[in-house]
């Protein structure tokens, strides 16, 4: 492996400086160097995690404690990929409350968000603005509590502190997810369900979660579940709150369960849902790398062949003979083929580890996200099967990823749609996954997980291949 | 259906009707109410946006330049540094100990590998709260650099969008009048209020130009620095659209004289009054005179063409809700055209003159609504039975949830809806929406059916 082009230290992971004593790179030539700004940013802000794994809770209205403006660019956001509605309450905070604080306003917008949505919870995150005035979240609550009084109708109110400086999306996300269960969870009998702390999947990986634990005959508990919330059928009646989501009540009993399974390796131990169960109710944390690609997929299913007792489903053993059947019959067009690679953390470690199997070489694994864990994680998804070691960065921006991947000379991109520019410069294909798929329909109907799902993201990416092979040969076979 | 609206926002809804017209607007977004506003700083990004050799650097957390990277169809014929989103993405640290050395940087490294005519520098919440001091730090970059570097003062909780427009004019009237004069046609304008999404300035400066009118400056769409500079020197500015670029004409009016017309390009009266106008303004009538030939050449193609769209179209009703109420007086003429009736109008940042003329040009029963959200707006639509709702991006899951056809009107929109092609294309799209046969397979109109068939039903069993 060149060091030269690869140093990532455990301590300092966004600064991979191409050697000690090059200075600060001019021009767009720099080689990974950290630049001072942030040229199209490869993350989000962390609010709108928390939003995203808020709305995956039944009956639950996000809502931000801020200024309007980030709520409604939050949404913007997450419609135009789920084009979904999804409704965000804010605090709408002016300038008088950036002076004197916000808690008026919070008061008054939870009272307006109980009275009109009757939610049967409010998940509410701060933003840079209210954490940097200092605004004392919980007990601008708790004295909203004492003056709404003890109500029926009164919803649950789940806190959350997400300040965009520090942190991403991912951060928020997780930070959500833990925070509902710390306020939900209460010691409980040992039931035997499992729980699930998927992450940030889609609504078809979520589908699919949903029929792989009922085909196991187990009983599963998916924190958050944006299956339908974001992905729901036409209507005649606008619902104010979608349908769906994971149900309160299991939430409170996800302290007895048998086991939780975690999906994401790269989020820290505290920040975890998993740790804090395992830690508080004994609940055994089962951490997996997401399972993309047949070896995650298959330590998936083995660990639910214990959970469970029972061998793996008929359909999925057949499922995965397809795939592998295919991936033998596609073998050729891929073998080889460099692959730029980014996203959040966990899908990067995921794909990286698929990628590597089916004989693609992740050159370059990116991430906007800053967990420390990034690099470690893809050598070990990748386990040696590729090559030349990936490189991994992290906190970086499209800017130093469009400038290494010019030097890596890839084949493809696998990414989210903000990699198109990118694609179009380098003129090679972008195989869409994750969030957010803002130039194409459907993606929240993208499967990911799975034999199911690589099988898909194994047809596209062959095809992709066998599509440029096709397009740049002057004869243009009709065949393969 | 009531239940739908807030106390709070009761006055901000007007029926028109036997009541005298009375709305309120103008005010802060109601907490708690999903406003479909977004904030000051959105205002400015939008206006300053499309111009094109400028660096535009967000100074703040990450998400405001996030969210705002690449997501207009305004168009460049040159350079495209506008579609890169720039943040000094400040941390913990920067928000403890102060972002200015970062900004500082920041700028200097942009605009060294840029190379831009100009830097926009715009503040959002934190920045207004931990203090940096922008103006000075735009100082010294300017004189380090020898470009312009120019603050917007566009914190998002000091108001609503509309502040955001007006500091972004601030920030362009500190360019405007230090660029040469020389050259300039005494048949010359600028156009303001145009932001070029699918190309719609091209459109209106090729009928200027037809009309021997000479522009000096685009602001902004397909804008750039130098323009911006001498467009003092022009004799007119023609200004469309309601608030956001009318700040600088009056600044521009104040300082240099300029005269000041409004227009819109929307829609055919619209569109051919606004060349009229510009002809009027200098008194030409050779200049008049080819207006009215480009008139009568468009409407020539235009009108036949639109024939068959408004037989398929006539009797549908359309509700508007846009950012600002000026576009929606030209799409409630549109519609007319298309022998549409307009059912709800309402704006994120009309004022209450806005919303007077918008109640006198609509029918009676109309809703006019200022600040909405997506209860109301929901349950508007159902109550008026809408069959084609024009709005932007976080209007249009509203009503595709419901099954009702869309069309997008803001600045995110792929089709050139200005001048009288943009109007062919308007009218293509509504059609193409509303006249979708998916339309049936919804469960609105299916439940719409069931319903006559009962009472149809009903009826064959009394009689
Ligand atoms: S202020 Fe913070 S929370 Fe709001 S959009 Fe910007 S980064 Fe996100
Ligand atoms: S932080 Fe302020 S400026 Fe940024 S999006 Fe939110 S409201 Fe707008």
């Amino acid at each position: 492996m060149n060091t030269d082009t690869n140093i990532n230290n455990e301590n300092d992971t966004h600064t991979p400086p191409p050697s000690p004593k090059s200075p600060r790179p001019v021009g767009g030539r720099g080689r990974l160097s950290r630049y001072v700004s942030t040229t199209n940013a490869c993350k989000l802000c962390k609010p709108l995690g928390a939003c995203l794994a808020f709305r995956g809770i039944e009956g639950t209205v996000p809502y931000l404690h801020g200024s309007q403006g980030c709520a409604t660019y939050m949404r913007r956001y997450i419609i135009s990929h789920f084009n979904e509605p999804i409704d965000i309450a804010s605090s709408s905070l002016g300038e008088k409350n950036a002076i004197y604080g916000g808690g008026a306003n919070l008061k008054q917008g939870l009272k307006n968000v109980t009275d009109k949505y009757r939610p049967k919870m409010v998940g509410i995150a701060t933003t840079c603005l209210t954490e940097t005035i200092g605004d004392d979240l919980n007990m601008i609550v708790h004295e909203y509590l004492k003056e709404a009084g003890e109500t029926a109708e009164a919803p649950i109110l789940v806190k959350v502190s997400t300040p965009s400086y520090s942190g991403t999306h991912m951060e928020g996300f997780h930070a959500a997810v833990l925070s509902a269960v710390e306020t939900l969870c209460r010691k409980t009998l040992a039931n035997d369900r499992v729980n699930i702390l998927p992450g940030f999947l889609s609504p078809a990986d979520l589908r699919y979660l949903k029929e792989v634990m009922a085909e196991f005959d187990l009983e599963a508990t998916i924190l958050p579940d944006i299956s339908e919330t974001l992905d729901g059928p036409a209507l005649d009646e606008y619902q104010l709150i979608p349908e769906g989501g994971t149900p309160i009540e299991e939430i409170r009993t996800m302290g007895g369960a048998e086991a939780t399974i975690e999906f994401g390796s790269t989020i820290s131990p505290k920040e975890s849902g998993g740790e804090y169960l395992e830690k508080t109710y004994g609940v055994e944390n089962h951490r997996l790398t997401m399972p993309v690609g047949v070896g995650a997929t298959d330590r998936f299913f083995a660990l639910l062949e214990t959970l469970s007792g029972q061998e793996i489903p008929e359909r999925y053993v057949k499922a995965r003979g397809r795939l592998i059947d295919s991936l033998v019959d596609g073998h050729k067009y891929i073998f080889g083929k460099r692959a730029v690679l980014y996203g959040e953390e966990d899908l990067v470690v995921g794909l990286a580890g698929f990628l590597a199997e089916i004989g693609v070489q992740p050159v370059l694994c990116a991430s906007g996200g800053k967990s420390g864990r990034l690099r470690e994680k893809v050598l070990e998804a990748t386990n040696g099967l590729c090559e030349v070691d990936p490189e991994a960065y992290e906190d970086i921006d499209f800017h130093e990823i469009e400038a290494r991947a010019a030097e890596l000379e890839p084949d493809l991109i696998i990414g989210h749609s903000k990699g198109y520019a990118l694609a179009r410069k380098l003129s090679i294909p972008l195989i869409r996954v994750g969030f957010p798929i803002h130039d194409r329909v459907g993606g929240q109907r993208i499967l990911h997980i799975g034999h199911e799902g690589a099988q898909q993201l194994f047809d596209l990416i062959a095809n992709a291949m066998i599509q440029v092979k096709q397009d740049r040969s002057p004869v243009g076979y009709s065949y393969m | 259906m009531t239940a739908q609206i807030y106390e709070e926002r009761r006055n901000q809804i007007h029926r028109k009707g036997k009541k005298p017209f009375a709305i309120e607007c103008d005010k802060e977004s109601l907490a708690g109410a999903v406003s479909q506003r977004a904030c000051v700083f959105c205002g400015s990004r939008v206006v300053l946006y499309p111009i094109a050799d400028a660096v535009h650097l967000v100074h703040g957390p990450i998400g405001c330049a996030v969210y705002t990277w690449d997501i207009r169809g305004a168009l460049s014929s040159g350079p495209e540094l506008h579609r890169l989103s720039f943040s000094t993405d400040l941390r913990e640290k920067d928000v403890i100990f102060g972002g200015e050395k970062k900004l500082h940087d920041a700028l200097i490294e942009l605009i060294d590998r840029y190379q831009p005519k100009a830097a926009f520098v715009y503040s959002t919440c934190i920045v207004g709260i931990i203090g940096d001091d922008l103006e000075a730090v735009c100082k010294k970059v300017a004189a380090e650099t020898d470009i312009p570097v120019l603050p917007v003062q566009s914190e998002g909780f000091k108001g609503n969008k509309r502040a955001g427009y007006e500091a972004a004019c601030k920030a362009m009237f500190r360019l405007v009048g230090t660029g040469d004069l020389a050259n300039i046609s005494r048949h010359s304008i600028n156009i303001l209020g145009d932001f070029n999404l699918a190309g719609e300035i091209w459109l209106i400066r090729d009928y200027f130009a037809r009309m021997g009118v000479e522009v000096v400056a685009n602001i902004t769409g397909d804008g750039r620095v130098d323009d911006i500079k001498r467009a003092h020197g022009a004799a007119l500015n023609v200004v469309q659209c309601s608030g956001a670029t009318m700040t600088l004409a009056e600044m521009m009016k104040e300082k240099y004289s300029t005269p000041v017309i409004r227009v819109s390009y929307f829609g055919i009266e619209d569109m051919a009054e606004s060349l009229y106008a510009v002809a009027d303004h200098f008194q030409d009538e050779e200049m008049l005179a080819k207006a009215k030939k480009i008139v009568r050449e468009e409407l020539e193609t235009l009108l036949p063409e639109l024939k068959k769209y408004r037989a398929a179209l006539t009797g549908k009703k359309a509700a508007i809700y846009v950012g600002g109420a000026f576009k929606a007086f030209s799409l409630v003429k549109a519609f007319r055209h298309l022998g549409m009736d307009v059912v709800m109008v309402g704006s994120q940042t009309g004022t209450k003159e806005d919303y007077r003329e918008l109640q006198e040009i609509t029918d009676d029963g109309t809703i006019v609504v200022d600040d909405s959200n997506p209860l109301e707006l929901s349950s508007f639509l159902r109550e008026k039975e809408v069959d084609i709702f024009v709005g932007g991006v976080k209007e249009r899951p509203i009503a595709y949830k419901l099954g009702i056809a869309f069309c997008d009107h803001n600045h995110e929109r792929k089709e050139m809806l200005a001048g009288f092609a943009g109007m062919m294309n308007f009218a293509r799209e509504v059609y193409g929406s509303v006249m979708s046969p998916v339309w049936k397979l919804v469960p609105r109109k299916q439940s719409q059916t069931t319903q006559l068939g009962v009472s149809e039903a009903a009826r064959i069993a009394e009689s």
